[in-house]
């Protein structure tokens, strides 16, 4: 597997709090990263390193294998990092195509919309997400779908824009276990496709079934990295958790 | 048959409530068919309702790209005003009416583009502080003029662009052709044009459209400056046909322009709009204004049928669903 992103040994401190300590992490193509930690134990903060809005005090950053000088948001998106926000930033009396489509329009001169081409598009976004209801179609109104439908377009819109490390942020927060599991299968399609997810959640069980790997985040440091075949249950993944947090 | 209950959902949703003020505007005819056949079928009172017909559309249309960006603008019955009155003063300079219609026009959008910027980068309420402009614009006017109007019959008469504006063809008033093409326009503006979308979007969610890198303020500030256009025309229009300006003029559309918005289909909290939803709106209320007399009933009856019509039209967007979050 290619490395996609990798970190080393990155620092970012915020007046007299370090909250990022030397922090080396790597993603590579096509895998899912599950990232837990407990609260302020700098998951917000790793994420906004990646995605460039923080550029680390120290440490370098590599994407696939190059490193790169002056880290910002537009270096970010450039390399394929998008960040599925926890509201999903989507307008909910639009359509699916509109929304995915949203602020990068295509458009013929003067600004008119390709409109058939877009929907052809969106619809072919969707299936490959891994929408199969018959009843839903690029132009359904997002309002209709979902707590976890409207997650999958979220994602469709992510992998539009090129994205090759989809960075979820608590997907899923408040879902069903029913729309949970259609998270999953929007994730394992992502995977499919060879782009990557860092997928970041409270539940450990959760995380546990979606993800490759796991990296565990605690007060700003990365204590453990642990591949799935280490780790033969969910519990044993949330006792390693405990013992760290009961470390301090 | 799952595809085609896919598509009547999605037909339903994005036309639905201009079916259902087509279904208001329907309705209205019926019970004045009913109620005063002998009336309704005269032509003529067709012919002062398609009078008064292409000033609202030019006023209510771009209202509805506003009100469904999440804003309301009042300032606009007088930016009609104000148009019309620089268009007047230029005329009676000398200056060729042509032009004089161009500027009359470019300060309403300029005075739109005011507002707006006023309002987003002030942060302001738009209903309140377009309020405070409808009045302060309406005064600055007043006493401008000193209350007086304008006449430009000699100016105006025998001028090209008065028979390409207002003159007939066929028996048709022109302006009615020119609301018509405005309609078309703004159909295609509203629902397959980056700027409809993105007005969709800012009312819709402004936080998430701007996350997705659409510039909030500009597509607010580009809605104001079109009412402020739509309002020019309307004026200009109004003063083409009356060859007058008079210092009132405009007011009185202010409360029916927006309701003929709401009827019209476009909720108020914004992320939706219909346009041709608004144009069954304004035939609802230009019918009201001049049917409730042409059927024999006092004037004074209008106000109490528009605020029925109103009302009876909240119900109907209830009817067709609250808000989507």
């Amino acid at each position: 597997m290619k490395n996609l992103i990798e970190l080393k040994n990155v620092t970012k401190r915020f007046g007299g709090i370090t909250a990022l300590n030397k922090a080396s992490l790597n993603v590579s193509s096509g895998e899912v990263v599950g990232l837990i930690g407990d609260n302020g134990a700098g998951k917000s903060t790793l994420i906004k390193t990646l995605v460039g809005v923080y550029s680390p005090d120290e440490g370098d950053i590599f994407i696939k294998d190059k490193k790169v000088e002056g880290w910002t948001a537009l270096k970010a998106r450039e390399a394929g990092i998008e960040t599925v926000f926890q509201d999903r930033a989507l307008c909910p009396q639009q359509s699916i195509v509109w929304n995915i489509f949203m602020g990068k329009e295509l458009t013929y001169p003067f600004g008119f919309i390709r409109e058939k081409e877009q929907i052809r598009e969106a619809n072919r976004l969707i299936r490959e997400i891994g929408f199969t209801s018959k009843l839903i179609n690029a132009e359904s109104p997002v309002g209709n779908l979902s707590g976890g439908e409207r997650q999958g377009v979220a994602i469709a819109r992510a992998i539009y824009n090129n994205a090759e490390l989809i960075i979820l942020d608590e997907p899923t927060n408040a879902l069903s276990l029913n729309e949970t599991q259609k998270v999953f299968d929007f994730v394992n399609n992502v995977k499919k496709s060879n782009r990557s997810v860092l997928f970041i959640g409270h539940n450990i069980f959760h995380v546990y079934d979606i993800s490759d790997r796991f990296v565990v985040l605690d007060r700003g440091e990365i204590v453990h990295q642990l591949n799935k075949s280490e780790i033969s249950s969910p519990e044993k993944l949330m006792k390693i958790m405990k013992d760290t947090i009961s470390k301090h | 048959m799952e595809k085609s209950q896919s598509y009547l959902r999605n037909y339903f949703h994005k036309n639905g409530r201009a079916f259902g003020s087509m279904g208001y505007f329907i309705l209205l005819m019926l019970v004045f068919l009913i109620g005063a056949p002998e009336a309704w079928l005269r032509p003529n009172l067709h012919q002062s309702v398609f009078v008064m017909m292409p000033t609202l559309i030019f006023l209510v249309i771009p209202l509805v790209f506003l009100v469904a960006s999440g804003e309301i603008d009042l300032s606009f019955a007088s930016t009609y005003a104000v148009a019309a009155y620089i268009f007047a003063l230029l005329v009676k300079a000398g200056i060729d009416p042509a032009l004089a219609i161009l500027a009359g026009v470019l300060s309403g959008a300029i005075i739109g583009a005011i507002v707006g910027a006023l309002i987003v980068y002030g942060r302001l309420s738009s209903l309140v502080a377009s309020l405070g402009v409808l009045f302060l614009l309406r005064g600055i006017i007043l006493v401008a003029t000193k209350s007086r109007s304008i006449t430009m019959m000699n100016e105006l008469e025998s001028h090209w662009v008065y028979d390409v504006l207002v003159g007939k063809i066929y028996g048709i008033p022109m302006q009615v052709l020119w609301a018509a093409l405005f309609v078309i326009f703004c159909y295609y503006l509203f629902n397959k044009h980056v700027f409809g979308v993105h007005i969709h979007h800012v009312g819709d969610n402004y936080v998430s459209a701007e996350q997705m890198g659409i510039n909030v303020k500009a597509v607010k500030i580009k809605a104001f400056m079109f009412v402020g256009l739509g309002a020019a025309i309307a004026g200009i229009f109004t003063t083409l046909i009356t060859y007058t300006f008079f210092p009132t003029q405009g007011f009185g559309y202010l409360l029916l322009a927006l309701a003929a918005v709401f009827v019209g289909g476009t909720p108020y909290w914004g992320g939706l709009g219909t346009i041709i939803g608004a144009v069954f709106g304004v035939g609802v209320i230009a019918y009201m204004e001049i049917g409730v007399i042409a059927v024999g009933m006092s004037g004074t009856w209008r106000q109490v049928f528009n605020g029925l019509i109103i009302l009876l039209a909240l119900f109907g967007h209830r009817l067709h669903g609250d808000r989507v979050r």
